[in-house]
């Protein structure tokens, strides 16, 4: 608890001391001069509410009229003038009791997100001059070696140049398994280091490292403002002066029509200015988001706004791309084919040698599944051929490893491959010697991600890709999505999104899920960009609207989820207030509610709205 | 440019919502807001008009929330 609250509690507890002791008074010396009592309840009203009426007096010679300060000022000393000592004391410490636990409850929000981002790391041990010395973060250069213990946060993003070890990245990403990290990996600050003592020679000047972009980014996600924030504002605008002028209306038209009962309508008034502060709703819906968006900071989703942590709620059609989203993007040999009496072995061998030299993801599949490294003495002259594969000559021999076209270009007496994949053809000595089939891994939760979707209601999941129309097919079945375009180039990927903004309803957004590398542009013209791992990647956090650190596509569900809870709690909590408010100002112009409702309606709706509000930040591992 | 502010012990939500109305009128101001949860003011104007217009962002906050500390970051 700060400091100030502490004093401002203390000094409730005196005023109500003081309230107690002015009730007693009244209750047993009856007959006590009635300017007496005043006196003593007018002393307990300025220990309890002497700061209103300071902020008060202070606004007003600033031409700052509907002012909440002011406006229970007005009420408070209005009951006194109608009579009502004991109310207008009463009703002056319950509002500041009111205040006072709104203050603790926006204090306790405010700590409760800082330990939810406390991913800024305090100090760096750098190594200047031989001696290992603290630093501030800010003050290490590119260039400088730092020193990570375990337990000790990474400092800064850089590359592991000594030691091994293992690293917690639960606040960057969510993910509970602990990364391996080699001498010679890329880190990323944020990180907690587990195992190993380990020097890291740094990439990043503090101000670029990974953990002040996601601050940063975190941090402003809140300046851009979703829809329900903006009605708030634009109500809150209108409310205050709105429900004064019926306050003053009431009491003239009160007081015309009973003829001249003036204090019975003035009281009725008063309540209403103890209504006027909209401060229920001006806290708690920005509070509902920025929970929301910290929750889910907090399980590896980013969501750079307001506004789309709301628009995400009312996705109806999601298109993903399929290599690096749905699939992981690296290839693995999955089936060979022996052709003219070759073992499974010697056709892997061959493919291995024909594509040592390549920097193709595919040789890469090739020389994993092959695992021992190719004599380089006996592969001479090796090229690429683009859009062919490649060609090299092997103990003498021509060796061609490619795809269909770079067979029937060598005019190669084939056999053709009906498997779904990338298939490899491989010709020795003009000689067919068989095909070897490279298939791309689907990711463990894709089909989880894409059933999670249907589920909620999305009914349009499109699969896109650059990829033949087999392999798609073969994707597309495995994990159940609903349509999928295949063999498009990154052009085409653009008009297809326009297709389906043309399809869907007005009201439902268009979600692109991608992996932010080659799909930049259509990342920013969906309504929402997904990139998927964006943990080390600048590229895709700058380009998307909502980055998932990890490759897990489960997320998408698990972001829609922490959208859909957000917008409930912002629509409890607007109808909440809303309602208690037009209800306690029905009946207080009746008469029917006092004072003391009025100010539930003020401060205790707040307290509970905001209460309501950090439900937001929960969010299930 | 932008410039931020750690506002201290800013009051209520509605009187930080007050002020982020009352700072965009601020002549050279080309954008404001003042953010109640994390306390941050952020004021952006041309480098020339920059000054004063912090300068009279800073009257401003004297003069709706007296009690209030501004801090530059």
């Amino acid at each position: 608890m700060s400091k100030k609250l502490k004093k401002k509690g203390r000094k409730i507890l005196l005023g109500a001391g003081c309230y107690v002791l002015c009730i007693l008074l009244q209750h047993f010396l009856p007959h006590l001069n009635g300017n007496l009592i005043l006196g003593a309840f007018l002393a307990a009203y300025f220990v309890i509410g002497g700061d209103v009426v300071k902020k008060a007096v202070h606004n007003i010679t600033n031409g700052q009229v509907f002012d909440e300060n002011f406006l229970m000022m007005v009420a408070t000393v209005g009951a006194f003038i109608v009579g009502e000592y004991p109310e207008a004391v009463a009703v002056m410490l319950f509002y500041q009791v009111g205040e006072w636990f709104q203050d603790y409850a926006v204090s306790n929000s405010r700590k409760s997100i800082a330990a939810l981002m406390d991913i800024r790391p305090d100090c760096a041990n750098v190594i200047r001059e031989g001696e290992v010395m603290q630093t501030d973060p800010d003050e290490v250069e590119i260039g400088e070696t730092i020193v990570v213990r375990p337990g000790e946060k990474v400092p800064l993003d850089g590359i592991v140049t000594k030691g091994n070890t293992t690293l917690d990245t639960m606040a960057l990403t969510g993910e509970s398994v602990p990364r391996e990290i080699m001498c010679g990996d890329e880190i990323m600050s944020g990180c907690i280091n587990l195992s190993g003592v380990i020097e890291v020679e740094v990439k990043k000047a503090f101000g670029e490292s990974t953990v002040s972009k996601i601050l940063e980014l975190v941090e402003n996600a809140s300046e851009k403002k979703s829809e329900s924030e903006n009605f708030i504002t634009k109500f809150a605008r209108y409310y205050t002066p709105a429900v004064v002028i019926l306050a003053a209306l009431l009491a003239v038209a009160g007081i015309l029509a009973s003829g001249g009962d003036w204090a019975k309508w003035l009281y009725r008034a008063l309540s209403f200015l103890v209504i006027s502060c909209p401060c229920a709703l001006v806290i708690s819906i920005p509070l509902s988001f920025f929970g929301g968006i910290g929750g889910a900071s907090k399980a590896g989703i980013l969501i750079k706004g307001s506004n789309y942590l709301e628009a995400i709620s009312r996705v109806e059609v999601v298109a993903m791309d399929k290599t690096g989203t749905l699939t992981k993007g690296n290839f693995t040999v999955t089936e060979i084919f022996p052709a003219n009496g070759m073992q499974k072995e010697q056709v892997l061998e061959l493919a291995a040698y024909g594509e040592h030299y390549s920097s193709h993801p595919i040789a890469g599949a090739l020389l994993q599944a092959f695992g021992k490294i190719p004599d380089e003495g006996r592969i001479k002259q090796a090229s690429e051929l683009a859009g062919f594969g490649t060609k090299a000559i092997l103990d003498g021999k021509d060796l061609f490893v490619g795809n269909e076209k770079l067979m029937k270009q060598e005019k190669i007496d084939y056999e053709a491959c009906g498997e779904a994949g990338t298939i490899v053809y491989v010709a020795w000595g003009g000689v067919f010697m068989g095909a070897v089939v490279i298939e791309d891994e689907l990711k463990s939760d894709a089909k989880d991600c894409v059933s999670q979707l249907h589920k909620m209601g999305i009914k349009d999941i499109v699969m896109l890709t650059g990829d033949h129309e087999n392999v798609a097919k073969k994707v597309a079945s495995q994990v159940k999505v609903d349509r999928y375009f295949a063999e498009l180039l990154p052009g085409d990927k653009v008009d297809l999104v326009e297709k389906l903004f043309a399809e869907k309803s007005d009201k439902g957004k268009l979600a692109f899920v991608g992996d932010g590398i080659n799909d930049a542009p259509v990342l920013a013209r969906a309504d929402i960009g997904i990139a998927m791992g964006g943990l080390g990647s600048d590229a895709a956090i700058e380009a998307a609207d909502i980055v998932i650190m990890t490759d897990a596509p489960s997320k998408i569900a698990q972001a829609i989820q922490i959208s859909k809870k957000t917008l409930t709690i912002v629509k409890q909590n607007i109808v909440f207030a809303i309602g208690v408010k037009g209800l306690v100002l029905i009946l207080a112009a009746f008469g029917i509610a006092t004072m003391w409702a009025a100010v539930f309606a003020d401060v205790g709706v707040a307290v509970i709205a905001i209460l309501n509000a950090m439900r937001a930040m929960k969010v299930k591992e | 440019m932008k410039k931020v502010f750690i506002l201290d012990e800013i009051d209520c939500a509605n009187c930080a919502a007050k002020l982020e109305a009352g700072l965009k009128k601020i002549e050279g101001c080309q954008n404001a807001s003042v953010n109640f949860l994390t306390q941050k003011m952020t004021i952006e104007a041309e480098q020339a008009d920059m000054e004063a217009v912090v300068k009279e962002a800073l009257k401003l906050c004297k003069k709706m929330e007296p009690d209030m500390d501004v801090k530059e970051k």
